[in-house]
């Protein structure tokens, strides 16, 4: 056959772009993906309670997009959930009294980590930490207390 | 009225005879492939005709399926204001059912038709009868080869389609309608699994590459030899391969997905 190498060549790109698709789908599920690393600082959050807060979250401030969860552990002495997050390099101005907290986005949507700016001079550095943070709100427990306390006040 | 149940047991009977013809077949295609193994270049070259050649309107099917997805799902997820779950939708959708059967109703089409009247010519102008006469074996020299390049390109172009198709979904979510992408993905990293999801399409496509090959050559090898003979079996490829191929996916699916 006169095409023969083309023909070879063609199967050869077909055969790998076939596997690459494989691939592609495969590291889609395990998490391995990695996104196009811009530059951006880390800084760490203690929760009581980070809920349904998943790696790759976004962080917003006033409601714009400016970094993500990069990785969320428990701590074994303090009971705590421990966030880290990583703030695009730009954003490099956030105040050292930062509130952080775990809001969802819409009744059904991911929960997402929101920092409210405090009045400190000092800005947050690699490696920083936020002190002053409010949990995830737990349906649950808020379900709970509420029939709790409406069970108190009958009596 | 005799008639009528006369035709009806004629009709069950050949229904029944082509089914063992067609079972004995596939028993001896699959034993030639064997004998494939020594002669990769035939495989090669049908993996070109039925792989390569099908590699486009795959992923241009894939492409508009997912920017499809991603558009519907994007109106009716709005309304729940759970928009940032686009990504599982589409990517569950396309890797569970749409990817492995769309492509292989594609494969029918395009492949699977060009094996029927490939075939069903060769055998009107008596190529088949010649080889034979010549001891080559047409089932080992023309009709395995091309069996097994089905059921390899099969699974390949139907995991093409599936990312193709995300990605498709992805460009109109989160370029067109402001989905965030991070959410896309992430939420689709999170609830999709290797093995519930991406290996089950993958088997569904092999199962759905193997059949479809199998009615293909078969319909061609038993086509009555003239062109309207040639020219049915062509049809009755293409109808028959999409019967299969939903039906069995309704099977499969309820084999892999019933237990969550």
């Amino acid at each position: 056959m006169q095409h023969t190498s083309t023909q070879d060549t063609f199967v050869g790109l077909f055969v790998a772009s076939g596997i690459v698709g494989l691939f592609f789908l495969a590291l889609q599920v395990s998490n391995l993906s990695s996104f196009t690393e811009r530059d951006s600082y880390t800084i760490t959050a203690r929760f009581e309670n980070s809920g349904g807060l998943k790696i790759k979250s976004p962080v917003s401030a006033a409601g714009v997009k400016i970094g993500r969860v990069s990785a969320i552990s428990f701590d074994r002495k303090t009971y705590q959930s421990v966030v880290k997050l990583n703030i695009d390099a730009q954003y490099n101005t956030l105040p050292e009294d930062t509130t952080a907290s775990i809001f969802t986005a819409g009744l059904l949507g991911e929960q997402y980590v929101n920092l409210e700016p405090g009045g400190s001079d000092e800005f947050l550095k690699e490696g920083g930490k936020i002190e002053i943070t409010q949990s995830a709100i737990i349906l649950e427990k808020a379900i709970g207390q509420f029939l709790f306390k409406s069970a108190e006040e009958k009596k | 009225m005799i008639e009528f149940l006369q035709q009806l047991g004629k009709n069950t009977h050949t229904g029944f005879t082509k089914l063992g013809r067609g079972t004995f077949f596939l028993l001896q295609v699959i034993s030639g492939i064997l004998s494939v193994l020594p002669r990769p270049r035939l495989l090669l070259n049908q993996m070109y005709s039925v792989g390569v050649l099908s590699f486009l309107i795959i992923s241009i099917s894939g492409l508009f399926v997912g920017m499809v997805l991603g558009l519907q799902g994007y109106y009716i997820l709005s309304d729940f204001g759970a928009e940032e779950t686009l990504g599982v939708m589409v990517a569950a959708s396309l890797v569970r059912e749409l990817g492995p059967v769309v492509s292989a109703l594609l494969f029918a089409g395009r492949a699977g038709s060009a094996l029927t009247a490939e075939i069903g010519l060769m055998k009107a102008t008596e190529q088949l009868s010649g080889m034979e006469m010549m001891a080559v074996d047409p089932i080992k020299r023309i009709i395995s080869p091309r069996f097994l390049a089905g059921c390899l390109s099969m699974p390949l172009l139907a995991a093409l389609f599936s990312a193709i198709g995300i990605i498709g979904g992805q460009l109109v979510g989160s370029g067109l309608l402001g989905v965030d992408e991070g959410a896309y993905w992430a939420q689709m990293q999170a609830n999709l699994d290797f093995q519930d999801d991406i290996v089950n399409g993958v088997i569904k496509s092999i199962v759905f590459g193997f059949v479809t090959s199998w009615i293909a050559l078969f319909e061609g090898y038993d086509a009555v030899p003239t062109s309207e003979g040639v020219s049915r079996a062509t049809t009755r490829t293409v109808v028959n391969s999409a019967f299969s191929i939903l039906g069995l996916d309704f099977i499969l699916t309820t084999l892999m997905f019933g237990d969550n």
